[in-house]
């Protein structure tokens, strides 16, 4: 069903120089802080990871919460911040579908989808032949989702002894990997352009619209990049 | 568990999950070779940047007690930083944490 080779060949990627267990432990140890703060329990600060395993999801539903948002408004909160997941899913899953794999895995895997698995796997892709890629994948999910909760249990658990200033340098650890890892991936003109594009744009949408500014600054940012990178 | 807070992250998740499910339908049609391939890959890297310089310059939570002079100061160390170790993550991401919890210590 899944060859477990391929899958522990992307399961071990957490183990690599450009792992992103610690960054993602550290930002899922600031959600089972905040969970627990919320009033959550142990078994739903779990359950939230598991189910949704996407940070900033977990953050406004969290905020929407605390204000008593309906469960109508924290839907369409959630889906708008988690919008973003559209465009990685579309760019990553043709890269890993083949005829001779069940359509069942990709309809389960897609649930990794996050930036850390993403990253990961986009960096690596090349180096697995295109019919094992779902269970290369399905590896680094797999790890990287583990890590999640670990680290969500870890927080919960600890969450007296952390101070505030731990909690704020907790906080920069995902966004300092996650700019890394993009640089790292600027090897073609058009991705270039479009991590610079969209890390100047996203903040300046911010004064038109705070809500929408990561959706408006990273489309308007990559269909520019698109066609630069087309002309050349 | 409480009910409202179960609902809440069923909510939650299937927000998600829809996403990632309306993602794998759509890519069912698509080529790795085509031009909107293409396009999709520059809107995912265009919106992953947005959103990280978001958190750094306009951030929720904890990160938005420091000052943002220290939060970009501390980007761009650790950018340096990585450049430095040949593009090791893992001292940059720990040095983060340790000068950003060090400076706004002093500063904040």
């Amino acid at each position: 069903m899944i060859n477990s080779k391929h899958f522990f060949q992307g399961f071990s990627s957490i183990r690599k120089i450009d792992s992103p267990a610690i960054a993602l432990g550290c930002c899922f140890i600031a959600i089972g802080v905040l969970l627990k703060n919320l009033g959550f329990s142990i078994q739903e600060s779990i359950f939230s990871t598991l189910l949704t395993y996407a940070l900033p999801g977990s953050l406004v539903m969290a905020e929407s919460l605390l204000v008593g948002a309906s469960l109508l408004n924290i839907f369409i909160a959630v889906w708008l911040v988690n919008a973003r997941l559209y465009p990685m899913t579309v760019s990553l899953m043709p890269l890993l579908m083949h005829e001779s794999q069940p359509r069942w895995k990709y309809y389960l895997s897609c649930h990794f989808i996050a930036v850390s698995a993403w990253l990961i796997m986009k960096s690596n892709y090349q180096s697995v032949e295109k019919e094992n890629r779902i269970d290369y994948w399905i590896g680094i999910g797999t790890a990287t989702w583990s890590v999640a909760i670990i680290g969500t249990i870890i927080g919960f658990i600890s969450s007296e002894y952390l101070n505030k200033d731990i909690m704020i340098g907790l906080a920069i650890v995902n966004p300092v990997y996650f700019m890394c890892m993009m640089i790292g991936a600027m090897k073609t003109i058009q991705i270039s352009i479009s991590v610079i594009l969209g890390a100047i744009l996203g903040p300046a949408f911010y004064f038109i619209s705070p809500e929408w500014c990561v959706l408006y600054g990273g489309f308007v940012a990559g269909t520019i990049a698109y066609f630069i990178g087309e002309k050349k | 568990m409480t009910t409202s807070i179960v609902l809440a992250i069923l909510v939650t998740s299937l927000a998600t999950y829809l996403s990632r499910f309306l993602g794998v339908v759509s890519s069912e049609k698509i080529k790795e070779t085509s031009k909107i391939f293409k396009w999709f890959n520059c809107l995912a890297y265009s919106t992953l940047a947005a959103l990280i310089a978001r958190i750094v310059i306009f951030p929720s939570g904890a990160l938005s007690e420091s000052d943002y002079v220290i939060r970009i100061i501390v980007l761009i160390v650790s950018i340096l930083v990585f450049y430095v170790t040949k593009r090791n993550l893992v001292y940059p991401t720990i040095l983060s944490a340790i000068i950003l919890t060090f400076l706004n210590g002093y500063y904040g």
